[in-house]
């Protein structure tokens, strides 16, 4: 049986420098929103083999008054063009202007976002989130509610978001870092591999909370420690089975999935990992140290 | 061996079920009866197509009035995709604070742009009157010196009071001329149409009553006398295609509001098709391996959890087949996810199985325990994910809505599948 509860201060220093790090990521580079954000158009193109210069197609896309293009390639035989939100006319104008000169292309995708839509989809994504936090709190609450031997509920529901936070810290920090060197967006797939971390996250906590919430009642001769400890060893087979299931599908995803998943699934695989790791590295021990906290204060 | 045979039974419903789930999941055989076939209900993003969001000036509309306003909207719409040829076209209304958006999704069409110029065009009729003289010059005076409040007000004509739009409309007619055999458009108000149209005519003799089509003045007829018959005519300058194209759209349903084109978002079929087979793929591999990794490790049990896995994504699909879930990619991603945790549900009971046969229990009574015990836990992270689901369901657009639903759906059927399907064919192999 490894002593996890001993052992916590290295668990504890390490997600402390991931997590710092990931803030630090965070407020000094800050995320790169995507155009579901903030608004603008994406213009993805199969090029059939054509040689495009990307002069032309900024050209075309200045003569209609988008000064800011971006364009760049998209796999093997793809082209992707980023502008501001162009209008349907301009669309149309566009693209049969890229078919006079290129008659091969095919258009194979375009949105087209004003900047309403994007502040509506930040806003309500924030506001989701924020409820399902203040929501799993308080149902733990309550399912934790005869746990009652010295360790209030509603401190397994904080416990549980505290190793949420850090969860999703992690891999919104990695982007953070990767929009700075690389350029990558956020967009509503990243909002979408989140909520999945989220779900995954606490789904993983309560296992071994639930084992500690079974200990408690059935083994009352026990310290606190000694149950957390006995609960960790007892679920950490199947704590790290079931996320090596999820990553071994999230890799092959990653692996051989399309170039337009590609991100989406890393922030996935990141979120896996951290999440078993939290359940079973910080959010229990996180409930022991507040208890000891809390005893001192009161033997003081 | 009473009870024996009667898990027996019970397995053997569970499979015949099973097999007829699975049937109406796939549903390509040719003896199929055609009500198998139905095929599953695809997202934009599967299947290809369009994705506009409009929104609507309900500046000139009451309070009270603007859900019917927008109801009234929707259906004119509608007339006009389902003339298109859209198949099961969706046009939704969205209130965003204090904002009226129109979702419109093309599913499968292949010239996005003509239907879309199709909505577009939809033509706006309105009738204005004339501004009293004074205030034109104020109007001319102020948009001289550039201020910027006067820029975009028109200086001659304001919409008429009580407002005739084309919501008034009973139909519309492409004649003639008699003498110069000019095209033009005529007329005809329903009874409420009628009234405001007399109401107007008698204020205004002698005066110009405008006919403006989105915002652009067509026709600047003068009344002669108060019209009671409710009916009119558009004498513009343009040519028969012209009048003719302007009756139809007309007669489609003139848009009761205006409505501008804020977004929009297409697909093309073929990397629909793309993602749709990509989708497929990617369940299929995560299937098998989940199947492999479970017999590896727990060999015979993870060979019924299996058997109880494909089960649970027949159900899965039948399901999506029936209510109809539109599936997307991001549902698609809900749906892997909630195996995820229906793998995890048996993991997490055979785990227990294992301890309880360690803690020298025989096998019947450990199986039991293992359900036993394992079920809280089951029970409260599912009830966690569940909370989740629904609030991103209610408080998310699209794309989001999507996977939470599939997620949701996922779950519970994943808390029956491990805890009766399972169950139940454990109960028959283990003795």
């Amino acid at each position: 049986m490894i002593n996890f509860i001993q052992k916590r201060k290295i668990t504890y220093i390490l997600s402390g420098i991931f997590v710092l790090g990931a803030w630090f990521c965070l407020i000094v580079f800050g995320l790169k929103p995507g155009m579901d954000f903030i608004g603008g158009s994406l213009l993805e193109l199969k090029l059939n083999g054509a040689k495009i210069d990307d002069k032309l197609i900024e050209d075309i896309y200045k003569q209609y008054g988008y000064q800011s293009v971006l364009i760049s390639p998209h796999g093997e035989d793809g082209l992707t063009v980023r502008s501001t939100d162009v209008s349907e006319e301009n669309h149309q104008l566009i693209i049969s202007q890229i078919k006079q000169n290129y008659s091969q292309i095919e258009e194979m995708r375009f949105e087209s976002f004003g900047p309403v839509i994007g502040k509506e989809l930040r806003n309500k994504s924030i506001t989701a989130i924020i409820l399902v936090i203040v929501l799993i709190i308080i149902y733990l609450t309550w399912a934790f509610r005869q746990v009652s031997r010295s360790v209030a509920s509603w401190r397994y529901g904080v416990a549980a978001i505290l190793a949420l936070i850090h969860d999703i810290s992690i891999p919104t920090g990695f982007f953070a870092l990767l929009g700075q060197i690389k350029g990558v967006e956020i967009d509503s797939n990243f909002i979408v591999a989140l909520l999945v971390v989220l779900g995954f996250s606490v789904h993983d906590t309560i296992v071994v909370f639930d084992r500690i919430r079974e200990k408690l009642r059935t083994h009352p001769g026990l310290t606190f420690d000694q149950v957390i400890n006995e609960s960790i060893n007892e679920t950490i087979r199947r704590s790290i089975l079931t996320s090596a299931t999820l990553m071994l599908v999230l890799l092959t995803l990653l692996i051989f999935g399309p170039i337009n998943l590609f991100y989406f699934t890393l922030v996935l695989l990141i979120g896996t990992f951290f999440g078993t790791y939290s359940s079973i590295f910080i959010a229990s021990p996180l409930l022991y140290d507040w208890q000891l906290f809390l005893q001192k204060r009161k033997n003081k | 061996m009473k009870e024996n045979r009667k898990n027996l039974f019970f397995a053997v419903i569970i499979l015949i079920l099973a097999i007829i789930g699975g049937l109406f999941a796939y549903g390509k055989f040719d003896f199929l009866p055609n009500w198998f076939k139905k095929p599953y209900r695809l997202g934009l993003d599967l299947s290809g197509g369009t994705r506009l969001i409009y929104e609507a000036d309900l500046s000139q509309i009451e309070g009270k009035d603007r859900d019917s306003a927008m109801n009234g909207l929707r259906d004119v719409i509608e007339k006009r995709v389902n003339l298109f040829g859209v198949s099961e076209p969706r046009v939704e209304v969205v209130k965003v604070g204090d904002d009226y958006r129109l979702n419109v999704e093309l599913a499968g069409i292949k010239d996005i742009a003509i239907a879309i110029q199709m909505i577009g065009e939809t033509p706006y009729l309105e009738f204005r009157e004339q501004r009293p003289k004074e205030e034109t010059d104020k109007i001319l005076e102020e948009q001289k010196n550039n201020n910027p409040e006067y820029l975009r007000v028109d200086p001659y004509f304001v919409p008429s009071q009580p407002l005739l739009t084309g919501k008034y409309l009973k139909m519309a007619r492409l004649d003639f001329n008699t003498r110069t055999y000019e095209p033009m458009v005529s007329l005809e108000f329903n009874d409420e149409g009628k009234k405001i149209f007399a109401e107007l005519t008698k204020k205004n003799v002698g005066k110009i009553l405008a006919i403006y089509l989105d915002g652009q003045p067509i026709s600047l007829p003068v009344v002669q006398e108060e019209i009671i018959e409710g009916k009119a005519q558009i004498t513009g300058k343009f040519t028969a295609e012209e009048a003719k194209k302007l009756v139809q759209n007309l007669n489609a349903g003139a848009l009761p509001v205006p409505i501008k084109l804020i977004s929009q978002q297409s697909v093309g079929a073929t990397q629909g098709e793309f993602f749709l087979n990509l989708g497929i793929k990617a369940g299929f591999i995560g299937l098998i391996a989940i199947i492999v990794f479970m017999i590896v490790m727990y060999g015979f049990l993870g060979a019924a959890a299996s058997l109880a896995l494909i089960i649970y994504t027949i159900i899965n699909l039948t399901i999506y087949k029936l209510i109809p879930v539109t599936l997307t990619l991001s549902g698609i991603a809900g749906f892997i996810l909630s195996v995820g945790m229906a793998v995890d549900a048996n993991i997490l009971v055979f785990e227990r199985y294992k301890e309880e046969i360690k803690r020298g229990l025989e096998k019947k009574r450990a199986l039991v325990e293992g359900f036993h015990r394992a079920w809280p836990s089951i029970r409260d992270s599912n009830i966690s994910s569940i909370i989740t689901c629904i609030v991103l369901y209610n408080f998310t657009s699209s794309m989001i809505k999507g996977f939470a639903l599939t997620l949701l759906i996922g779950v519970l059927v994943s808390m029956f599948s491990a805890i009766v399907i399972t169950r139940a064919l454990l109960k028959v192999f283990i003795k």
